[in-house]
């Protein structure tokens, strides 16, 4: 069973099936929009890349709907997520500083240049120590997410797994599609159907 | 059980694995200086895959051709049909084809997907393929993803290549970072001043067995965990390499462990990382070696490359000496080998983290 889900896109947000309501000004992006009114207290927030704020935004919603943040989850639960586009929009922004005149590689993009980080952020957040990993797809594949998904549950300390689908391929072309996945209850055609 | 069908590394050391493996035997190693026309790239020290060992042509990048390369060889070994809808491609790597990225590409095989479709399509396999994109330790969450998935059926064969081309992408990157040595590197040693990056490619093979054979490698058992702690900064308690360690730790008896292969990449704080790992773990009396010293850091070709010379040095009954350590440079009081030595035992664990706070560990066990 899916209990809890979240999308996110251009400028929609949907948790558990029901859109949010967002007021969305022209200064500030629909994740700064969010942060600030469902999240704020993480400032590490702004220091992040478009990917890990896409990630992260989805994951503060979709675990504050599951309502058990508070449990101690060490190595039982992981995060695994999928995407199409690796971390292309920090990696863009990184080749903008060792190009052109005024060459000055910038570590703290350098250090977002992989999609991983992500899920490390999130597992910070959390104080998640179990399995994380990312891999990347040509596209949504629910059949080789599934695949994997249930492969994942392998490891028998994994009970629980923050997953799914996030994409950026820059400030403005993004898309989530993040989920719990519980051991023994993963159903590939429910997925097929958020 | 899930067992090595065949493998093959391609380096600056050699084009299969035996060669690669008696270069680092005799102590050989492929780093020296280099120097870069970019404006952004001070001289660095790295090994590097000269243009002429690549035979694979067509329109393909470095990053493909040397993928296709070390698979094509791999393959020649085995009778597995690769274009069968039961066989699937795994591609570790962290940066694939991102030199593109230099002339303003924004599709194609820039993303990794693509790439490794196009590595895929070269052999005529029609399964989607599968990145692992998992910082450094993607080599070995690969294979682990690939027991996994033969395990519970999915496939029969899966096909693990891993690689990574160095670009003033990614050595600016690292010189930012300051994570660079200005000589070969030291890992474990009092006076090591960082990592030197490497290029390889690297194919392992795996297929299902009722019951492995003499001479067969086995991928026994893969954990992978996160440090919760940082994004480019290691664990002061060693929090996921050990917890990693310990998991894998559950099947295999320490007594039988003939060395654990460190990431070892001769930063200051990875190395310390990993000894304190080692030690929480209970393998302070295990032989601890790093392979970074003859390749540098592989990337995501470095939890396959050093999976691979680590089973042909447990065939060879020998643990490998780790180049460029001399004197036991972290707190913790484990056993860094630093000659070549020799041993009875037919397990070894592999280890491994990366940014973002993951790490990883992997037994291996030869049958004998």
């Amino acid at each position: 069973m899916i209990n809890h889900w979240v999308k996110i896109e251009k400028d929609k947000v949907v948790v558990d099936g029901k859109q949010i309501e967002i007021e969305l000004s022209e200064s500030e992006s629909l994740l700064n929009t969010i942060y600030k009114n469902k999240i704020g207290d993480y400032p590490k927030f702004y220091k992040m890349d478009p990917l890990c704020k896409l990630g992260f935004v989805a994951s503060e919603l979709l675990l504050d709907a599951e309502g058990r943040r508070e449990e101690e989850w060490g190595e039982k639960r992981g995060v695994v997520l999928f995407n199409a586009s690796s971390s292309l929009a920090d990696d863009r922004n990184y080749q903008k500083t060792i190009e052109g005149d005024d060459v000055f590689p910038s570590p703290s993009l350098f250090v977002y240049t992989l999609p991983n980080v992500v899920t490390g952020e999130i597992c910070i957040r959390n104080h998640y120590y179990g399995e994380s990993n990312f891999m990347v797809l040509r596209g949504l594949d629910v059949e080789k997410m599934s695949q994997i998904l249930n492969a994942t549950f392998a490891d028998t300390c994994t009970e629980s797994l923050v997953t799914g689908w996030v994409d950026c391929q820059s400030e403005k072309e993004y898309s989530a599609l993040m989920f719990i996945v519980e051991r023994g209850s993963f159903d590939e055609a429910e997925l097929s159907k958020l | 059980m899930v067992v090595k069908i065949s493998d093959n590394i391609l380096s600056p050391l050699g084009s299969t694995t035996a060669d690669n493996y008696l270069a680092v035997k005799s102590g050989r190693s492929a780093l020296m200086l280099h120097e870069s026309d970019n404006p952004a790239v001070a001289p660095y020290y790295a090994s590097l895959v000269p243009e002429d060992m690549l035979t694979v042509e067509g329109d393909y990048s470095k990053f493909e051709r040397m993928c296709i390369q070390s698979i094509e060889a791999a393959l020649q070994q085995s009778t597995i049909d690769i274009a069968s809808p039961r066989v699937l491609f795994i591609v570790s790597t962290t940066k694939g084809n991102v030199h593109l990225l230099a002339k303003g590409a924004g599709e194609g095989r820039i993303l990794l997907g693509e790439t490794a479709k196009a590595i895929a399509t070269h052999f005529g396999n029609e399964v989607e393929p599968v990145v692992v994109s998992n910082a450094c330790i993607s080599g070995l969450c690969a294979q682990i993803e690939a027991m996994r998935l033969i395990e519970c059926g999915q496939y029969d064969n899966v096909v693990v290549v891993g690689a990574d081309v160095q670009s003033p992408f990614i050595i600016s990157g690292f010189q930012s970072l300051k994570a660079l040595s200005d000589g070969a590197c030291r890992p474990f040693d009092a006076e090591r001043r960082g990592l030197n990056l490497g290029e390889a490619a690297a194919t392992i093979i795996y297929g299902r067995k009722e019951k492995a054979e003499v001479g067969e490698w086995v991928i026994r058992s893969g954990a992978v965990r996160n440090d919760a702690n940082h994004i480019s900064g290691p664990s002061r308690t060693g929090e996921g390499s050990y917890l990693a360690l310990r998991k894998v730790l559950e099947d295999v008896d320490v007594n039988d462990i003939a060395f654990v292969n460190a990431h070892g990449t001769a930063t200051l704080y990875n190395d310390e990382m990993e000894s304190i790992a080692i030690e929480r773990a209970g393998l302070v009396d295990v032989p601890v070696g790093s392979l970074k010293g003859y390749y540098g850091h592989t990337m995501g070709a470095a939890g396959i490359l050093e999976t691979l010379i680590s089973m042909r040095a447990v065939e060879d009954r020998t643990v490998l000496g780790t180049r460029g350590f001399n004197t036991l440079g972290v707190s913790h009081p484990i056993r860094v080998q630093k000659e070549n030595g020799i041993t009875d035992k037919s397990t070894f664990i592999k280890l491994i983290s990366g940014f973002g706070g993951c790490n990883a560990a992997a037994a291996f066990n030869y049958v004998n």
